[in-house]
């Protein structure tokens, strides 16, 4: 996970989270270790479309969270 | 200040009066419009002009391109007011499904519209005011006024709900309800219709748009920080706080 698709995706998580770049990690979560509410979550994924030029349907986001998992998501649209 | 300010319906009545505060205030003042382009722009000496935007609030695109022409020019919108309305009255059993629809339309899902799109920059920001005119009819309700009483009262439960989605943000979302307003849809009445609706307000007459707008000033202010999810009653005791 160190190409440029990564880094993109860990520059809107540092933008949108407000949080240091070395814990984007794959096996952080939202909610405990990047302290992210619902709200920023939303935006997180508004960024990720906005960046990726994809749309996230509401409930793909199901069972997302986790990183690696959102990352996962955004690959398979790409 | 010096904030971006965007009243939608902003070229008239309680709109124009709430533009015209912000603008005398030194903010950037952008209006939308649909029917009568604005007329003079230019507020007293030292204040930037009110900045026209033709939008119809019932279409998403355009809402979204009038928020890009203002972000582009002025910066992001700062603080949202949602003052585009419309009536078209008539008594339910004889209210078609199109009047019904198109004041709910104009009224209450283009204040859901308008919002949405001012909030992504105002989280970000953490910081940011949206203002919701509706009408003591809310709560009153008013014999052929079903459609707008039902919008206006809607525009009271999305604040409500929107509100609390964004207060961790310091995003405030607060609603006016004025009463008896002088304004284009008063002066469709004849001056016994009026002088009868007056008598009925226990102050006794009629509000000037800035007797509204003034309140609208005020939610928008850095005063006003703590205020959210509220509903403030400016219709000269109408509602009696309702």
């Amino acid at each position: 996970m160190s190409d440029a698709t990564f880094e993109k995706f860990k520059k809107c998580a540092v933008d949108v989270l407000q949080v240091p770049e070395d814990r984007i990690v794959p096996e952080a979560s939202f909610a405990d270790d990047l302290n992210a509410d619902s709200l920023d979550l939303v935006e997180f994924v508004m960024a990720l479309e906005e960046a990726f030029a994809i749309t996230v349907d509401e409930t793909e986001l199901d069972g997302i969270d986790t990183v690696g998992q959102a990352y996962e998501l955004v690959v398979s649209k790409l | 200040m010096k904030r971006v300010v965007l009243v939608t319906g902003g070229s008239r009545g309680i709109g124009l009066a709430c533009a015209r505060r912000f603008q005398a205030g030194g903010d950037r003042v952008a209006i939308t419009y649909r029917t009568a382009p604005p007329g003079a722009l230019a507020g007293r000496s030292g204040t930037e002009s009110l900045w026209p935007v033709a939008c119809d609030v019932t279409d998403p695109a355009a809402v979204d391109a009038a928020f890009g022409r203002i972000e582009a020019e002025l910066g992001a919108v700062e603080v949202l007011v949602c003052s585009a309305g419309v009536t078209d009255d008539g008594l339910v059993l004889r209210m078609s499904e199109e009047r019904w629809s198109r004041v709910v339309e104009t009224d209450l899902s283009a204040t859901f519209r308008a919002a949405k799109r001012a909030l992504g920059p105002m989280l970000r920001a953490r910081s940011g005011r949206i203002i919701v005119i509706s009408s003591v009819v809310a709560y009153l309700g008013n014999a052929g006024q079903a459609n707008y009483s039902a919008a206006k009262a809607g525009q009271i439960g999305f604040v409500r709900s929107l509100a609390r989605e964004v207060a961790s943000r310091a995003v405030t979302v607060n609603v006016v309800t004025p009463g008896l307003v002088a304004t284009d849809m008063l002066a469709a009445l004849s001056a016994e219709q009026t002088a009868a609706l007056a008598s009925r307000v226990p102050l006794g007459r009629v509000a000037t748009p800035d007797e509204i707008a003034a309140a609208v000033h005020f939610l928008a202010s850095p005063e006003a920080g703590y205020i959210t999810g509220a509903v403030l009653a400016v219709d000269g005791g109408l509602g009696m706080g309702h």
